[in-house]
């Protein structure tokens, strides 16, 4: 059990995320790209206690045991397959269906990009996609720029949350959309998972001080010198956020606001 | 962009410090947009009917070499040799012969290599976008096409005859394919024809055209330098090693997210040490001539070019993973192709 499912004081207890009936502990959801080997990855995922990973079924050999991914995610772990490489929203309902044929699972990560310089999702493709694939009884998880009427149609379309860039995929350079992901958390009820872009744990940490429900980094950990250290310092990191996004932070102020008004004696 | 002028001063620098810097950089950016991985892919030629002539190459039509094409059943031959090594991604390869290597023998391939590889692409004479989508419906992925030298004048003098020697309908051919839907588009300049800083600077443009105008498309880039072929040189390559690299190292940093292959013409030594560089895509175990996998014994055969690293692939994998790069067989899983 992880601190903020610990009770605190009777008025800071967390809730565990819930997704589709499936109830989550640990808001660290680690994408498998990039890694130099599989071990580390295995490791990462240990050492996070994510319960988590999205892969791309085009990287998954399906073919070839040794190499094959699948093999180093842990059975407790729940697959997300996400659907990198397609350019509309058909093409994301055909890797979709193959990852359920395949036995990957209905959880599905909505990728589509149609620019492989910048990899900026397409909204209207991705809100089309997931009103065919929550039609087709999958559970989608849509990958998208923060666009606060894209995401009211990813809700009416039956998305199970909503995946708000930070910035652009292996940036590294956090939460440049923050005003934008800010107002999602404000007016989408479904839970917010802030994906692409999340360099450190402490971008991580903002995100979460801010009411972000989830956090997902890849890039980041499969680059590190040492990738599950980081990956676990992701995890206490977004945990530590969580933490402070319950305790209420008190708001940031433009000037000084002492803690001894010196009018208070006016009032005694 | 850069000018060409830009592009000559760094060809120019011998400064092994700002050598070094450039290399520090393409390694942090290629690393930062696809990790230490590298994608294997091979060559499977087809045949070596050609018609046209071009004076740097092995297939030309002047060349007095026994010309065959693989039937069917040599196809699924010289494949599951391929496939049973390891590779996943395909490149099928001809000579450029309209009669000889129709539409209908190029789809007989693609659908015998469907039964094989999860990826297939292309490299083959330019088509009409009709023609490559009919390709890409039946389940091509990617096209390599490379306008060999951006220098009109001296493509001319190296394309005498046949179809290739039309400049214009060859630099068309990455739009007609991306029009036609293709996933994956592979372009390059052979080094050693043409001034290698014009032919960069118009390669960049080329490919920037290309991103702006089909941003949806991945493409990718090579950097062949000419060989010999059985021994005997066609043309003289002077792009030295240090210069090589830095077209490599240049390249990554213009283009971060673009693929960069690296074939086995180079040697194990320089293919080694290029994988830290920006290298993201490498072809391994390959053969250049037709049926050279498993119908022809090396006498017989006559290769596009000779290869320098003669590794198997399952040496590249293991030094790959010795180098702590994880080796990517397979970078796509085939769905039903179709033009939206």
């Amino acid at each position: 059990m992880s601190i903020t499912q610990t009770k605190i004081s009777d008025t800071i207890q967390d809730t565990p995320l819930n997704i589709a009936g499936k109830s989550f502990t640990n808001r660290f959801l680690l994408g498998t790209g990039k890694f130099k080997n599989k071990t580390e990855l295995a490791e990462s995922i240990v050492a996070s206690q994510t319960q988590i990973v999205t892969v791309a079924l085009r990287r998954i050999d399906l073919e070839r045991h040794e190499e094959n991914i699948l093999e180093y995610i842990p059975k407790d772990v729940t697959l997300l397959i996400n659907t990198s490489g397609a350019r509309n929203a058909q093409e994301a309902l055909r890797i979709a269906r193959l990852a359920r044929e395949s036995g990957c699972g209905n959880w599905i990560k909505i990728e589509v990009i149609n620019d492989s310089k910048y990899l900026l999702p397409d909204n209207n493709e991705t809100i089309k996609a997931t009103a065919m694939l929550v039609a087709d009884g999958f559970v989608v998880f849509p990958y998208m720029y923060p666009d606060l009427y894209a995401a009211r149609e990813l809700v009416k379309a039956g998305a199970a949350t909503v995946m708000p860039l930070g910035s652009l995929i292996g940036s590294n350079k956090g939460l440049k959309a923050k005003e934008f992901i800010k107002i999602l958390i404000e007016e989408i009820d479904l839970p917010i998972i802030v994906d692409a872009g999340i360099g450190t744990p402490s971008q991580a940490a903002e995100a979460m001080e801010m009411g972000a429900d989830a956090v997902l980094a890849n890039t980041a950990v499969a680059t590190a010198g040492h990738p599950a250290g980081l990956a676990k310092a992701f995890s206490l990191a977004i945990e530590a956020g969580r933490l402070a996004f319950l305790s209420k932070l008190p708001p940031q102020k433009d000037i000084a606001d002492a803690s001894s008004p010196l009018t208070g004696f006016l009032y005694e | 962009m850069m000018t060409s002028k830009e592009i000559q001063d760094i060809l120019n620098n011998h400064d092994p410090k700002f050598i070094e810097d450039l290399a520090q950089k393409s390694r942090l950016l290629t690393q930062q947009y696809f990790g230490r991985t590298i994608t294997l892919y091979a060559p499977l030629y087809l045949s070596n009917f050609c018609s046209s002539y071009c004076t740097y190459c092995g297939f030309h039509s002047h060349h007095r070499i026994e010309r065959f094409k693989l039937t069917g059943e040599e196809m699924r031959k010289e494949m599951k040799f391929v496939a049973d090594q390891g590779i996943e991604n395909i490149l099928l390869l001809t000579g450029e012969s309209y009669k000889i290597t129709p539409l209908s023998y190029l789809k007989e391939a693609v659908g015998i290599a469907k039964n094989y590889f999860p990826n297939i692409a292309l490299e083959v004479h330019p088509m009409e976008e009709d023609e490559y989508r009919e390709l890409f419906e039946y389940g091509v992925d990617g096209i390599t096409v490379y306008q060999e030298t951006y220098d009109r004048g001296r493509y001319k003098e190296v394309h005498i005859s046949g179809i290739k020697s039309d400049y214009d309908f060859r630099y068309g051919t990455p739009e007609r394919a991306a029009q036609a839907g293709i996933r994956t588009i592979s372009m390059g300049i052979l080094l050693g024809l043409a001034d290698p800083a014009q032919d960069l600077f118009s390669l960049y443009e080329h490919l920037r055209f290309m991103e702006k105008n089909y941003p949806g498309v991945e493409y990718s880039v090579s950097f062949p330098r000419l060989k010999s072929i059985k021994g005997k040189d066609f043309a003289i390559c002077d792009i030295n090693d240090i210069d090589f690299i830095k077209i490599i190292c240049l390249t990554r940093t213009l283009f971060p997210r673009v693929g960069i292959n690296l074939s086995t013409r180079e040697s194990a030594k320089l293919r080694d040490h290029a994988l830290e560089l920006g290298i993201t895509r490498m072809s391994a175990g390959s053969n250049t001539s037709v049926g050279g996998y498993t119908l022809k014994n090396a006498e017989e055969q006559n290769p596009q070019f000779d290869i320098a690293d003669h590794r198997s692939v399952k040496e590249v994998i293991q030094i790959l993973k010795a180098r702590n790069f994880d080796p990517v067989f397979t970078d796509w899983r085939r769905i039903e192709n179709k033009v939206n």
